[in-house]
């Protein structure tokens, strides 16, 4: 059985003026590690709200854990934990006692799964009687993922755990996701870093409201279909521009100090390109063949779309 | 249970960590009653009136006595000449004149009549009428003294008695109104911000994604507010029996009891308004504009409904304060028991019942 089943959703806002998600099916084992990954804007909260019982899709059926979000949403708010984008626990309330009171409104204490959350809990628990609303932002959120972790949920929901967290603090946090895992927690979590979509087991990537792929990272990666190159130069402003009015050249983009590139002609041979941009004037020319990331599938799969 | 108990304890260290919320509960009703019963006095008293005695002679200077004696006046004999008393009206220098012609006391020993003028300003006719009849009063009283011999053959003498208030201590008639006023205020701004507070901040979110009951959560929010109402209610009984000595006439128990279901309407009217409002500035405005305006011009402590147009004698029937005010009259001031106010505890019931019920109904288990 999966854990979370998203059957032909598709939801609107403002009377059916703004499309949020369009005719989304997706599926995720129990015990797995997804991620909805995507940039702003892309749908992953609407989505995440359908499967929290929050919010009514406008067609197409949802469940978690077997039970349906709309009739049976009592049962399934009683088996996950929802952590939303925003940070939303009691800025007035200490570590100690938001974390009392979400452990007691799920029926649960701090005590009994102590366990589940010790890992986390620790880095916060010197600033036990600090109010969380002067916590940092990295604290803030490992405080949330407890409150959201405190009565052992079967299928824990994160919707951009990691956005506005620092570098070292988003390491940790998905350390700690692989930690949970290794409980039998289903982990749904959406970002819109690229980076971090390399650490899940499986993604869906999700742009406009439609689902573009769904795979493991590695295997979207492998499907990339043509080779790509990183080219540099000494002006990559003017390199891009002219990059683009080559007839040879199929797409391109800056990325960092690079611009990766795809050609339109499979065989063609990378002296030729160079020499081509060199006539143009370019010094310090490097082409190379490299590897493409989850960003360059994200890329590839959001042109064909709007092709 | 345990979670509701946690839900109002959690509810209560907002309240007490917010010094806002804290000013608004406490501060206010104590404001309240410090300027009503201080500052803003509609009793007359200490007025500077001017005398100007062109006559100088017996009769007057007995006149004058008596009203230097009274506690109302302070009178100012500062020789100013009659032509200029125009001018001192002008300037504002002078509110109200007593002039003596002369010849004063001479016409009245020997011509039986004699006259005197009082002028006052009517730009504040509250205070210029007040004037008159004490002025009135007095040489009404001074010249029965005087008359000699045998009464007049037919005398009517007016003996007045002001019920239920004989010293004429106007804090009577406030203390309901500002009663009403501030747990009006306290209920439902409080409520309705308490809860909108929720949604804005995100929280609600969480709340709805757990197994606790979200009527409960309306629930669990009210109680607290509940408590501190009463806890408020108290406290403006405290002030106003030992600080402005107004006493309690009727049973404290009917009035405790009476005060509670109007804290509940509400506190019903706070969730209501909660319940389909999205910020806190909304809610506080609705609660302020919608709530505190029509209670301070409808209940009828600050302008008697008896001479609203008809239109607004109607529209004050559905204020809640107005109802309350009557049950506090009633109870506080004139000693009544429940049978005098039953038709007024009704119409509160059926109004928290209606309010409650649309709040109830219209509580989202979903986001918008």
């Amino acid at each position: 059985m999966s854990a979370v089943t998203l059957d032909h959703i598709t939801k609107t806002y403002d009377k059916g003026k703004v499309l949020a998600v369009d005719d989304v099916s997706l599926q995720v084992a129990e015990g797995e590690l997804f991620g909805l990954i995507g940039p702003d804007g892309a749908g992953k909260t609407s989505i995440f709200r359908i499967l929290t019982t929050l919010l009514l899709a406008d067609k197409g059926s949802a469940a978690v854990q077997g039970y349906d979000c709309v009739k049976d949403y009592r049962e399934i708010r009683s088996r996950i934990g929802y952590m939303p984008g925003r940070f939303s626990l009691y800025q007035d309330l200490t570590v100690k006692e938001n974390l009392d009171f979400f452990a007691t409104l799920f029926g649960s204490t701090i005590e009994s799964n102590y366990d589940l959350i010790k890992d986390i809990y620790d880095q916060i628990k010197p600033f036990n009687d600090r109010r969380a609303g002067k916590l940092s932002g990295g604290m803030k959120q490992k405080l949330a993922l407890c409150c959201a972790l405190i009565h052992k949920p079967e299928v824990l929901f994160l919707d951009e755990p990691t956005t506005g967290v620092d570098v070292v603090s988003r390491k940790e946090f998905w350390d700690m996701l692989k930690k949970l895992k290794t409980q039998g927690i289903t982990i749904v979590v959406s970002t819109p870093y690229m980076d971090e979509a390399m650490l899940c087991e499986r993604i869906a990537l999700i742009q406009n409201g439609k689902i573009m792929s769904v795979d493991t990272p590695e295997k979207i990666i492998a499907a990339y279909p043509v080779k790509l190159y990183a080219i540099k130069a000494d002006n990559i402003y003017r390199l891009l521009t002219d990059l683009r009015s080559m007839p040879e050249v199929d797409t391109s983009f800056a990325f960092g100090e690079y611009i990766h590139l795809t050609l339109k002609n499979e065989r063609a041979d990378t002296t030729a390109l160079q020499q081509a941009i060199e006539q143009r004037g370019h010094t310090h020319v490097t082409i190379k063949v490299i590897q493409p990331g989850i960003e360059d599938s994200f890329i590839r799969f959001m042109n064909q779309d709007s092709k | 249970m345990k979670q509701f108990l946690v839900f109002i304890r959690k509810e209560f260290f907002h309240v007490f960590r917010d010094r806002r919320t804290l000013l608004i509960m406490f501060g206010l009703p104590v404001a309240q009653i410090v300027l009503f019963g201080f500052a803003l006095t509609s009793e007359v008293k200490d007025i500077t009136l001017t005398v100007i005695d062109q006559s100088g002679d017996v009769n007057t200077q007995q006149l004058i006595r008596k009203i230097k004696s009274s506690s109302y006046f302070i009178v100012n004999e500062t020789s100013v000449d009659y032509n200029e008393i125009e001018d001192a009206f002008k300037k504002g220098t002078a509110k109200s004149a007593l002039i003596f012609p002369p010849n004063f006391g001479n016409d009245l020993q020997h011509g039986g009549k004699a006259q005197l003028q009082l002028l006052t300003d009517g730009s504040d006719p509250n205070t210029a009428k007040t004037v008159i009849n004490y002025i009135t009063a007095i040489t009404t009283a001074y010249q029965q003294q005087i008359s000699p011999g045998p009464r007049l053959p037919y005398t009517i003498v007016t003996e007045s008695r002001m019920l239920y208030n004989e010293e004429g201590n106007g804090s009577l008639n406030f203390i309901p109104g500002v009663m009403a006023l501030v747990l009006m205020i306290v209920c439902t701004a409080l409520t309705s911000v308490s809860v909108v507070r929720e949604k804005e901040l995100g929280t609600m979110e969480i709340l709805l994604v757990s197994p606790f009951k979200p009527l409960l959560v309306l629930i669990a929010k009210a109680i607290p507010y509940l408590i501190l109402s009463l806890a408020n209610f108290i406290l403006i009984l405290v002030l106003a029996v030992f600080v402005l000595d107004v006493g309690i006439k009727g049973s404290i128990v009917l009035l405790f009891l009476e005060s509670m279901l109007f804290i509940i309407t509400c506190l019903s009217l706070g969730l209501m308004i909660s319940n389909t409002t999205n910020s806190q500035q909304t809610a506080l405005l609705l609660s302020m504009m919608g709530m505190m305006i029509p209670t301070m011009i409808f209940t009828g402590f600050m302008f008697p409904l008896e001479n609203m147009p008809k239109p607004f004698q109607i529209i004050s029937n559905v204020i809640p304060s107005r109802w309350y005010f009557l049950i506090v009259k009633s109870v506080m001031l004139k000693g009544l028991g429940f049978s005098y106010i039953w038709k007024e505890t009704l119409v509160l019931l059926g109004m928290t019942t209606v309010a409650l019920t649309i709040a109830l109904k219209n509580f989202k288990t979903r986001l918008s």
